[in-house]
């Protein structure tokens, strides 16, 4: 049994600790905004934020996270970062970013984690962030345009990490 | 269960969103090889729905894979319908012989003819409901049509009087669909090539976008193949026993030379198929390999082989007093969309539903339906986003969806079945592999004077349906392409081509035969300049004598990468030009090398597409192609030992990642009537470039790809 908070809202996962985040996340909670492309954490189609980090769910066994702070795409507005990601989401769209889009949710949490913690990005600082999400659209110089006009369009100052919520409402892993 | 008929879901989807619903009929003639059936001449083709508030519905016929068809084809509707942009909004065509390509006759998207096809088209549907909503407002105002006009979502007439489309719709649905619109003077186009942004972005950048992948269904399940592990290989028998201890687990099917394991989700399939015990008999390919291959075709193109281009005096090379002999390799590849291969189905008595991101909604619907015993009628096909295809999605035998097809049907629920990254790259349909052999006679002067050339793989579409309508004279233009109809001035230019069974599955990849051809004739092209002591932009002009539009496209690109200037040390230009899919691009490739990491700086494109609906996908479409093309030039390749696939996953099928993407600056030639491809032409010629560019940095020849492997 594995418990974790899952966009905020706790989760007693009761299916198998070896099940991934990533398969936790779409077949039991339906949120399909957290894709799978690999398998095996070389594409970053399905990274999400634990504990604010971009992490690679389709490697993390749900096991592995107890008492964490997962984030997806469909939450992030709703978050502390949620100033950043809408940055991030209208340079997304100004700079015209998506083809097929099946990438972008992993490519916005990967440029969303960057810019939370560097809030002007050098070209080496988006390479070292981004080269893990991979686009064979080949969207990768809209999307360094658009993580550095997202960087100009950030509010003043980010917020203090929120404590993770004190009495969230328990909810069984049951497939969605 | 009722039965739903095209005509009942037009009708529906009319109801539900009231207002105008106009149609158009499929048009005549054309060999097919997939012929869809005629619809009756009452039922339109919709592809457009006015609703009473005033948003505008424009049914996208092609599959959204990246492309920007849900942007593109919209537009060009709009721009005769002279209607308010900001209401637009896009909907997926199901399958449906209404949407049949106008020049293929099946629905499809491929070749990069989305637009070009439609050009036509929407622009009569757009024209045609222009006319109608201003004939419904004359009638309402009792006034002559021709005191009316369109302008931004109203139609405007005397007096003041004003009236919003969407007040107008249900009183212009009931007048005839006029015949012989006229069309707009592209002078006083407002909307198309203007740069627009994609209508699909909101859905794309918060996760909301439902790909094939994440489609929902009541009843759910999930299934994963086990497929043989070598080509060819038969299924002998299967072991379930320890299937049926994971947790989750619903049904193993037999699916004659596969296994389909079942179950609620996708981690109870895949532990299941690894427990799953079974045995092949790996069959005629079980020692193939790559290495054998590369003998085989190598040997192959020494040979004589059937005829593709007559050269006038073929022993013009022989006698030549000057002989350059190269030859060229490149390997099988795989499409690697970032969306695992994926088709959902619901099977019930009178009639199946499909839901998938396809390439080939036409072929596929004939082809579920052929398997499941049910009239095409009898099969919906609901089109959902495909997160990439570049061909892999247009397949004639629809392999993963007829897997989809029978495992429903067996067992009665809906079944979605997934492909991993692993079923995927293993999974064949393959870019062939091909080697050419050229031989190239020069005069003393370095004046090309004879060509000969061997093309020796695969054919992608021997054996398909497609075979009839496109194999000539023993000729499979998709294994010439490129070559045969060279636009350089080549004197006595004999081609050959050896079509080779491997008993690897083979497809159409982006670009299709260009992906190969370029590469061969542009850095062979590359050589001759280089023996005959020119430079490479100048020897090729001479070859192009007369071909405005290769020049244009070719000096452009010169001009905008200043060829010829200096560069830091240690870096070197390459260009290329290729013609494909009624365009024409050229690239010039800044490169260095580090240690033996090739890395492309900068990639300066010059590109000719004629009319340009919409430079900002224009734009995005070259940089995915440059992207596209890259990653084969620099990395990518499948190969097979003792029958097996060696690759398995993105990290040994290595592709282009953000750091190794180069600037890319792009260049249109303006002006053009009609618009020609977009998609593909930008693949083409980045292997060449980039292989000239090496070649002018260390002065030797990379003829293999990928280029990395053969450094």
């Amino acid at each position: 049994m594995a418990k974790f908070f899952l966009n905020g809202e706790g989760i007693d996962f009761t299916a198998g600790n070896d099940v991934p985040l990533l398969w936790v996340i779409r077949d039991w909670f339906g949120l399909t905004g957290t894709k799978f492309g690999c398998g095996m954490a070389q594409c970053g189609a399905c990274t999400v934020h634990v504990d604010g980090n971009p992490t690679r769910s389709c490697v993390t066994p749900v096991g592995s996270i107890e008492g964490k702070r997962v984030v997806t795409i469909e939450h992030l507005p709703a978050t502390t970062q949620g100033a950043t990601y809408k940055a991030v989401r209208q340079a997304w769209i100004d700079k015209d970013v998506v083809q097929c889009g099946y990438c972008q949710s992993g490519q916005i949490m990967s440029a969303v984690a960057l810019l939370q913690k560097n809030r002007s990005p050098s070209d080496a600082d988006i390479d070292a962030a981004m080269s893990g999400n991979l686009c064979r659209c080949g969207t990768y110089q809209r999307i360094r345009e658009a993580v550095k006009v997202a960087a100009t369009s950030l509010p003043a100052a980010a917020s203090a990490p929120k404590a993770a919520p004190k009495a969230a409402p328990k909810r069984e892993g049951k497939k969605a | 269960m009722k039965k739903i008929s095209r005509r009942d879901f037009i009708k529906s989807s009319a109801a539900v969103a009231g207002g105008l619903v106009i149609g158009f009929q499929l048009p005549e003639g054309g060999k097919r090889a997939f012929a869809q059936p005629q619809v009756a001449p009452s039922a339109p083709n919709a592809f457009l729905r006015i609703a009473k508030d005033g948003s505008i519905t424009v049914m996208v016929k092609h599959l959204e894979f990246g492309q920007g068809v849900t942007t593109s084809l919209p537009m060009i509707l709009c721009e005769e319908l002279e209607c308010d942009w900001t209401k637009v909004k896009y909907a997926l065509a199901p399958a449906g012989a209404e949407y049949a390509h106008t020049m293929f006759g099946m629905q499809m998207t491929g070749g990069s003819s989305s637009v070009v096809n439609s050009w036509d088209q929407l622009r009569t549907v757009g024209a045609q409901a222009r006319t109608m909503l201003m004939q419904a407002a004359a009638k309402q105002w009792n006034v002559d049509p021709s005191q009316v006009r369109a302008e931004n979502g109203a139609i405007l007439g005397p007096g003041g009087k004003r009236a919003t489309y969407g007040e107008l719709a249900d009183a212009a649905a009931k007048l005839p669909v006029p015949a012989g619109v006229k069309l707009k003077d592209p002078a006083s186009f407002k909307l198309i090539g203007k740069p627009t942004r994609r209508i699909d972005s909101a859905e794309k950048t918060d996760g909301s976008a439902v790909f094939g992948m994440d489609l929902k269904r009541k009843d759910l399940l999930i299934a994963m193949i086990v497929h043989p592990p070598v080509f060819g290989g038969t299924l002998k028998s299967f072991g379930a026993d320890k299937v049926k201890q994971v947790r989750g687990v619903t049904h193993v099917v037999d699916l004659g030379n596969a296994v389909a394991v079942v179950g609620n989700h996708f981690w109870a399939c895949k532990k299941a198929r690894e427990v799953l015990e079974t045995e092949w008999d790996l069959g005629p390919n079980a020692k193939l390999s790559t290495a054998a291959l590369s003998q085989q075709f190598r040997e192959l193109a020494k040979t004589p082989g059937t005829v593709a281009k007559k050269g006038e005096n073929p022993a013009a090379v022989d006698s030549a007093p000057k002989k350059i002999v190269a030859e060229y390799e490149v390997p099988f590849l795989a499409h690697a969309p970032m969306e695992p291969l994926n088709c959902t189905v619901e099977v019930r008595d009178d009639g199946a539903e499909i839901w998938v991101g396809s390439q080939f909604q036409g072929p596929d619907q004939q082809n579920a339906a052929k398997i499941l015993g049910f009239k095409p009628e009898q099969v919906k096909l609901n089109t959902l986003l495909a997160g990439g295809g570049f061909g892999r999605r247009a397949n004639p035998v629809s392999d993963y969806i007829m897997e989809a097809c029978v495992v429903a049907s067996k067992v009665k629920k809906p079944v979605k079945v997934v492909w991993t990254r692993e079923d995927d790259i293993k999974g064949g349909f393959y870019r062939p592999m091909y080697v050419h052999r050229v031989e190239v006679g020069m005069d003393p002067s370095g004046k090309v004077i004879g060509w000969k050339h061997a093309i020796v793989g695969p054919s992608i579409v021997a054996g398909t349906a497609f075979e009839g309508m496109m194999v000539k004279g023993g000729v499979d233009p998709t294994s010439t392409e490129g070559v045969s109809d060279t636009h350089y001035a080549i004197p006595n230019m004999d081609v050959q081509l050896h079509t080779v069974k491997t008993g690897v599955p083979v497809l159409w990849w982006r670009s299709v035969g260009h992906s190969h051809t370029a590469f061969v004739m542009e850095t062979m092209i590359d050589e001759l300049a280089a023996a005959a002591g020119k430079d490479p932009v100048q020897f090729r002009r001479e070859l192009l004598s007369g071909n405005q539009r290769m020049l244009r496209v070719l000096d452009l690109a010169a001009s905008k990468s200043n060829w010829g200037s200096a560069l830091p040390a240690g870096r070197a230009r390459g260009i290329a030009v290729h013609e494909s899919f009624g365009s024409v691009c050229a690239h010039v490739a800044e490169v260095s090398l580090q240690g033996k990491d090739i890395r492309v700086h900068k990639v300066t494109t010059a590109f000719d597409c004629g009319l340009v609906v919409n430079p900002l996908t224009v734009e995005a479409q070259l940089q995915s192609a440059i992207a596209f093309g890259l990653s084969a030039a620099l990395y990518s390749q499948i190969t097979l030992k003792d029958g097996q696939v060696e690759q398995s996953n993105f990290h040994n099928y290595r592709v282009l990642r953000l750091n190794e993407m180069p600037q890319v600056e792009v260049h249109l030639v303006p002006g053009g009537e009609k618009p020609t491809g977009v998609g593909e032409p930008g693949t083409p010629p980045i292997a060449p470039a980039v292989a000239n560019a090496l070649f002018a940095l260390t002065g030797k020849r990379a003829r293999s790809l990928p280029l990395t492997a053969s450094l």
